[in-house]
């Protein structure tokens, strides 16, 4: 043994081997907009990491990348520890990574049990098996104790927090190993935001799930949150234990930001 | 309320959105319950505005609507083409697009048949074949130019319906061309007069008809063609290849197109390049649109398609028996699918606000 190795990780005491999924210096541009600079982020496995920023600082952006829907302009990814070039959301997928995407996914003229099964169709070649998946949907969802009328119902005709709560629940009845939750409590009622951090708990409790959680309310996030990622501009500037930080100094630091970047555009004008 | 729902339940002959066990144990409340289920169907509109003209024209004059001669009028020559389109274009809808040019396939897919026999000595089965595939490639291009090349599909179909239009001209320097009855041995398992090879385009409806409603309301092609429709940047993140989806029904469209044309060439005798062109195809999306599928998108079924042909078909059949004269004709047909639309969106309202037929 050398004394390299007995030299602690600089964070947690986890080896590197039990990183799930590593984002090195990633940027992302949209025509004249710069979504993403140099972006490093890591996740242990186990770990709910949050992802916290204002509109349009990059969030979103990152989280299709990591789900595979966009490819970064530079930078790389490497997942369980392997570099890997995100194909197509397929791809990420069948390396064990799934997400709620912030506009859902959803098809509004498909039924409950249809999206939820959305490209993982159960197929008799040729026909679906309809039957299996109203079952299955339905027994899973009475699980998580998602209240809708019927898996039989287009998801035109539920709630925004009830279609919420397919979305999720399609995600984590994938089995996923790595969790992409954007904005999962948006339009949630109190009781469905605790029954989605329940969920998160729970999920955590079994220790070989990894979440990447956005949300906008700082108290839910230090509350279902291992480590906070503060995203401001496309760029992360802040990376604490939940433990190390409070909702006052997540406040203090994004409001300071905001003086000072309105001070500056008074002084250039 | 979806196609998949509609579908599903009709398959195993239930009430749309109810699921098991909420029929009901007595005669009566079966009988509610059926009803009920007839009027959720989006198809149960044009159903009835199907018997209701079948019935009035039938009454009113049935010794020639009725006779066999009519019928073959009536359900080979008019409706089959109309249908097979429709369905095509049902399935464009639904994913967002359209073909306008699908006419045009009609007019040319059989000059290339005729000249692979007549010029390269290629057997008739195997010209007939080529044909087909013709309109698989024009299919193809139109999905290259819309879904590829990203032009406005309503647009870049005008454009490639003008250049099969011409192209038909120029290789028939605008002659109808003969077909030799030799070639019928071939000719009759699309369309021949006489019995009973004049059925075969009913034959032909019918079974396209039955697939492609199992296509579309129990395959995961029809799932992700309501999805590209419905909600395309959902079905792309899904990780559904939409593109792929798009290509396919243009192909199948264009297939459908070929199909026609060569029908209608084997059925007359004739590759005539006038035969084709922006009336089929309007018909075709008229009866899809009457058979309920939204000019929107996300919805519409093959079976309602199917009845509006039939509709559309029986409206010009018994008008031309009725002896109304062909100049105000438009006007009363025009009005006719006025109304037969008006009644289908508003049917549908009602039955979104919960009341039945
Ligand atoms: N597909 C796109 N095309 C062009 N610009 C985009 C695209 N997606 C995102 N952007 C831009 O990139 C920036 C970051 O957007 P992103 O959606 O990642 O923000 P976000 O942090 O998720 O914000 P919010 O909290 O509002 O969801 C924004 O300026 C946005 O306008
Ligand atoms: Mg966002």
């Amino acid at each position: 043994m050398t004394a390299q190795d007995q030299i602690p990780a600089p964070s947690g005491a986890s080896p590197a081997t039990d990183e799930v999924l590593r984002a090195e210096h990633i940027s992302k541009r949209f025509g004249a907009v710069t979504a993403l600079q140099d972006v490093n982020v890591r996740l242990q496995r186990g770990e709910v990491l949050g992802l916290i920023g204002d509109n349009g600082a990059g969030k979103s952006t990152l989280m299709k990348i990591f789900c595979g829907f966009q490819r970064p302009d530079s930078g790389r990814l490497l997942v369980n520890g392997a570099e890997v070039v995100l194909k197509s959301v397929t791809h990420a997928r069948s390396l064990g990574i799934d997400v709620v995407y912030q506009d859902l996914a959803l098809v509004n003229q498909l039924t409950v049990y249809h999206n939820m099964f959305l490209n993982r169709e159960i197929v008799r070649w040729p026909l679906l098996s309809n039957r299996s998946m109203r079952r299955i949907a339905k027994e899973h969802l009475d699980e998580m104790g998602v209240n809708i009328p019927s898996v039989n119902v287009p998801v035109a005709s539920l709630s925004g927090g009830q279609r919420q709560a397919i979305a999720v629940a399609r995600a984590v009845f994938a089995d996923a190993r790595i969790l992409l939750l954007d904005e999962p409590l948006a339009a949630m009622g109190a009781k469905e935001v605790a029954m989605i951090l329940d969920l998160i708990h729970d999920l955590k409790r079994r220790g070989d799930i990894s979440i990447i959680i956005i949300a906008h309310n700082y108290g839910q996030v230090l509350e279902i949150c291992d480590r906070v990622n503060l995203l401001q501009h496309g760029e992360i500037t802040l990376d604490k234990r939940s433990r190390d930080t409070s909702v006052q100094e997540l406040n203090d630091i994004v409001v300071a930001e905001y003086r000072r970047a309105l001070e500056e555009r008074q002084r250039s004008a | 309320m979806s196609d998949a729902v509609d579908s599903a339940d009709k398959v195993l002959g239930r009430p749309a959105s109810g699921g098991a066990g909420r029929g009901g144990n007595g005669a009566g409340r079966t009988l509610v319950g059926g009803l009920g289920a007839f009027g959720r169907q989006r198809e149960a509109t044009v159903l009835v505005v199907t018997v209701a003209l079948l019935a009035y024209f039938g009454i009113s004059y049935h010794s020639s609507f009725l006779s066999q001669v009519n019928a073959v009028d009536l359900l080979a020559e008019l409706m089959a083409p109309i249908a097979i389109i429709a369905i095509g274009e049902v399935m464009l809808l639904i994913c967002g697009e359209i073909d306008i040019s699908v006419g045009f396939i009609y007019t040319f897919a059989p000059f290339v048949m005729y000249f692979a026999i007549t010029d390269y000595h290629v057997p008739v089965p195997l010209a007939a074949l080529l044909g087909l595939l013709t309109g698989v490639a024009a299919g193809w291009v139109n999905g290259f130019i819309t879904v590829t090349l990203g032009v406005p599909s309503f647009i870049a179909t005008i454009g490639t319906g003008f250049v099969l239009l011409g192209l038909a001209l120029v290789v028939s320097r605008a002659e109808p061309l003969p077909v030799p009855s030799s070639w019928d041995s071939t000719g009759k398992w699309f369309a021949i007069p006489g019995n009973p090879w004049q059925w075969a385009p009913l034959v032909w409806t019918v079974v396209l008809v039955l697939i492609f409603h199992l296509v579309l309301t129990r395959t995961r092609w029809g799932l992700y063609t309501i999805s590209a429709g419905g909600n395309l940047l959902g079905a792309r993140e899904a990780g559904i290849n939409v593109g792929r989806i798009k290509y396919g029904n243009f192909m199948l469209t264009g297939f459908l197109g070929a199909l026609v044309g060569i029908q209608a060439a084997f059925y007359t005798s004739t590759v005539d390049p006038s035969a084709g062109g922006y009336t089929p195809m309007f018909y075709a999306v008229i009866a899809a649109v009457i058979g309920g599928t939204a000019m929107l998108g996300g919805s519409g079924t093959i079976i309602g398609a199917f009845l509006g042909a039939i509709v559309l078909a029986t409206l010009t059949d018994g008008f031309d028996i009725a002896g109304i004269s062909a100049n105000p004709l438009s006007i009363i047909f025009g009005g006719a699918i006025l109304i037969a639309m008006i009644a289908n969106v508003q049917l549908t309202r009602l039955r979104q606000t919960g009341r039945t037929l």
